[in-house]
This record gives C-alpha cells, structure tokens and sequence, in this order.
C-alpha cells in the first residue's frame, strides 16, 4: 500500500536525519580535538561540550511526544527510542572523559568525587539509571517487558532531572544556562502531564 | 651575548624568584645580585627602568626560563586565551574573545581611605617611580588548574610607600572599572559589581605581592587585565584584581566578591592550601596546563599542589597561629 511505503520511507529519513544530527555534534568536538582548537584546558572542553550534548539530546527525546501530540506527526515517535540512546551514548563518553581524560584513572580522586561531591554524585547516579533503559531499549525487551517497559522507562524524567541538578552545581556563579535547561524540563513535563490529567 | 641558561646556573644560585636578568649588565652584577637574594631570601630580578617601552622584548629568549623550581612557562598563547574575567564574559575563552575593543587608556587610579597621600593618578604616573621586573611565578586558580608565568610589574609595596597609609590602616581593598559599556560581562549580575579585591596590610607590602602591566615582556592583554592587575602568588587566582581602578586603606576587612558571592566556598584570604579542599573539588593537586596527551587527545596533568604555591619559605610566617580551615 502506498500510505505503508511513504510511511516506511519517512520513518527511514527520519531515523537518517537523527543519526546524521546526532553524530555531528560529535564529529565536530573530534575535528576541534585533531586540529586542536579546544583551548589551552582541552580536556574542560571536551568534557563540558560533552555534558552540554547530553543534555540537550535528552531534552530532545522528552520532547517528541509532547511534540508529536502537537503536531500529529506520529512518525515521530519510531525516533524516541533512538534519541534516547544517543543521550546515553554522550552521557557515556561525558564520563569516560572523566574517568581517563579529567582524572587521568586516578581512582582515589575519582572515589572520592563519586561519594562525597555531591554535583558528582548525582551525575554518576544520573548515569547508573539510565543504564537498565539503555539494555532494555531493544524490541524484544519492549516485548518482554509490555506496560512494565513504559514505567521503567519514565526513569529518564529522574536521571534528566538529576543531570540538571549535577549542571547547576558544577558552575560556580553564572547559572544562567542550567536555569533554561531546567525551564525547557518543566515545559517538557508539564506537557507530559496536562494532557493525562484533563482526559481523566 | 650572554644568555643564561638554567643548567649555567649552580643550585646553589637558584632563589625562589630567579627571573630576568639584564644580560648587558648581568656579570657586573651578578655577585651582588645572588648575595642581595640570598639575604632577602628572595631574588627580585635585576630592577630595571621599562617603563614606556612597548613591544616584545626580543633580547629574551623566554623558553630558555624556569621558574625556580625548574617548571617550564605556559606559553603566550596559554596565558593569553585561559582566562577568568566574568567582566568579559563566565567563559575561560570569553575573555580573549570580548576583550579585544576595550581602550586600557586614558587610565587613572585613585588611592584613598586611612593614608596621608590620597590622591587620583594617571597611570603613567601612578607606575612611573617604580622600577619594572620580570617575574616568573605560579598562578594557581581555585578551579585546580595552574601556569608558569612571566609577568612583568613592580612591588605593590612601592605605591602603598608612597600613599603612606596611617596607624587606621590594616587592610588595602581594591576595586575593578564598572562601565558595562566597555565591558559586556558587567550587563548580568553574575557577581555583584564591580568587582572588589582586598589584601591585609601586610600581605599587601610582602615583597612578592606585585602590580602587574606586562607578561612575557610585553603590555599586559586586556584579558589578562590591563592596564594594571594585582598579581599575589601564594593566594588562589581570583585574588589577582585586574583592571583596577581603585586602591582603599581601610580599618576593617573588606568583603571580597567571590566571599560575597559563595561565603561557604571562597574566603578573604584565598591562600593556596592542599588541606582545605574546595566544598566541590579537592584542592589536593593541580592540573598544570600542558601540551600532555594520549595521541592527539588531550589529558590532564596533575601535580600535587604545595601549601601557599610553593612560597611557603616566605609568606608562612604572614598566618602565624591562624587556623587555615577557618581563614580559607
């Protein structure tokens, strides 16, 4: 049927469009690294502008459903699971860079981040969440897990909302940029619940 | 020509503060120099009248320095792009970016407060008494990342002389240009404005605490806080006020914006101290800025961090009895 094959097609470029966007940002900090471009403290760069993606890309992947409702472009949530996992994949590179870049392996610094500053703290628990949403973010765990995978996965308003908090006290006066990101949040989860609510 | 190289020099030679040495008059010089450090136990470099000249000086061959620890210098470029001036903008790579139209002249200073010779000065004649040297000391920030740096300025201690400040006087506050016009960080109140500094009378004349109007020889940047900054190297960075306007002799301490700021995180004092952690990092070990890499990825290079930046030996005595963790 015709509507099927536009369908397939739109949900293939679309999944093309996500790839290519969410890679660049990526491509971009590895061409700054290879010409070296990234400033006399390379490695605060890197792991800020890797942190900034995480972000950003999370924000995006709360965003298409209240996006989809908007608009009625309902193709668009065949991307959700895809941008989620771009958002664990940065998320994961932010904190290798950490680990072998920032800390060098150091693990008694590390540890000691880990349990005592509490910016730190919640980054890493930000991370450890979203771990089980990555593993189950294949079809057949979708499957598997049926209404119980929808719940599971509400877990990333928690991690986003915790790598919010691990933003806003990672800077040291100007937190103007952690205040929008927290501001799109609220949108994005006010949006998230209105709709719920009023069909109730 | 002489040009003298770290391995010329015995250890026995090497003082805390070996720095430029004017070679055309360095044999002549060099014995009362090295008794004069060691006395002082401080070498202030040779004085030298560079007031008005302009330009890089190509008689050093800056990669030749080292400061007294054998460290090599950060480069220009380092010095010159990393940089903390929320004046300028929050971003270290603000400050190059933003500061670039900003006219560092005219420029006056007004001393006032506890002293018998207030006053407001042109620049030029606010500095012209002193004799310029170059310095090569460590900046360490409170954000754990150091430099070696080659600053060029004279003592503190000779403007402070010359207000002659009274019996009132125990402490020295200093304060930054506010004109949002000429510097666009002023626009959001990140920190409350403009930005005030302060010193202890004591540290203030301690001969290691200097005005600052070069680095690497030439004139000071305007990111690194020209026409005229405060360079005190055993406390944290934000300490060395740039862009200052104003000098204040005052009875009571002044209230230093970093402590206004975040009391809990930043003291008045700010010394550079490995015990007392920062409340978010520790203050352990220092990432001195470095070419260090895996390949072509960057790494950190981190090096245990000394009490008072290494100038222990001669500013300790300044907190004799002074519990730290309470004065941080």
């Amino acid at each position: 049927m015709i509507v099927t094959v536009d369908r397939k097609r739109q949900v293939l470029l679309l999944k093309l469009a996500t790839w290519v966007l969410a890679l660049s940002p990526l491509g971009w900090l590895v061409w700054l690294t290879v010409t070296r471009q990234l400033g006399a403290d390379a490695v605060d760069t890197l792991l800020h502008r890797m942190g900034d993606f995480t972000l950003i890309i999370l924000l995006t992947a709360l965003a298409i459903t209240p996006l989809r409702r908007l608009t009625g472009w309902n193709v668009l949530i065949r991307i959700r699971r895809l941008v989620g996992l771009f958002g664990f994949f940065y998320l994961t590179l932010h904190f290798l860079i950490y680990l072998v870049l920032d800390q060098t392996l150091d693990w008694e610094f590390i540890l000691e981040d880990l349990t005592k500053r509490p910016y730190a703290v919640v980054g890493f628990a930000a991370w450890l969440l979203l771990i089980p949403l990555a593993l189950t973010s294949t079809r057949g765990w979708v499957r598997r897990l049926g209404k119980r995978w929808r719940k599971l996965h509400k877990l990333v308003y928690v991690a986003v909302a915790l790598g919010l908090l691990h933003f806003y006290w990672q800077v040291k006066a100007d937190t103007f940029w952690p205040l929008v990101a927290a501001a799109v949040y609220v949108v994005l989860l006010t949006l998230r619940v209105r709709p719920r609510t009023a069909s109730n | 020509m002489l040009i003298r190289k770290p391995n010329d020099i015995a250890s026995s030679e090497i003082t805390p503060e070996r720095v430029y040495l004017d070679r055309r008059k360095f044999i002549a010089d060099a014995t009362k120099l090295t008794v004069a450090g060691a006395a002082a136990g401080v070498l202030l470099g040779r004085g030298r009248d560079l007031s008005g000249q302009e330009g890089e000086d190509q008689q050093v061959d800056w990669s030749q320095m080292r400061s007294e620890l054998g460290e090599e210098l950060n480069p220009y470029e380092h010095v010159t792009t990393h940089n903390n001036y929320y004046e300028f903008g929050t971003g270290k790579r603000d400050p190059v970016r933003n500061a670039q139209e900003f006219q560092p002249r005219p420029w006056s200073i007004t001393v006032e407060g506890e002293c018998t010779n207030p006053g407001t000065f042109d620049l030029a004649d606010f500095i012209k008494p002193s004799k310029m040297e170059d310095r090569i000391y460590r900046l360490r920030c409170v954000e754990a990342w150091s430099m070696v740096i080659p600053w060029r300025g004279f003592p503190l201690k000779d403007v402070i002389d010359r207000a002659a400040p009274n019996g009132n006087a125990k402490f020295v506050e200093f304060t930054t240009l506010y004109d949002p016009d000429r510097m666009p960080g002023q626009r959001r109140n990140v920190l409350r404005w403009p930005y005030v500094e302060g010193l202890r009378l004591d540290e203030a004349m301690h001969p290691l605490t200097i005005l600052v109007t070069g680095v690497y020889g030439r004139d000071l940047p305007n990111q690194n806080g020209a026409p005229l900054r405060l360079i005190i190297p055993w406390k944290y960075g934000f300490k060395g006020i740039k862009g200052i306007v104003k000098m204040r002799f005052t009875e009571r301490m002044p209230r230093n914006s970093w402590a206004i700021a975040t009391p809990r995180e930043y003291g008045f004092y700010a010394n550079v101290n490995p015990e007392v952690d920062h409340p978010r990092w520790s203050q352990a070990r220092e990432d001195r800025l470095s070419d260090e890499s895996f390949g072509f990825i960057p790494r950190r290079n981190w090096i245990p961090t000394r009490m008072f930046n290494g100038y222990g030996d001669q500013v300790a005595h300044l907190y004799d009895g002074m519990d730290l963790r309470v004065d941080f």
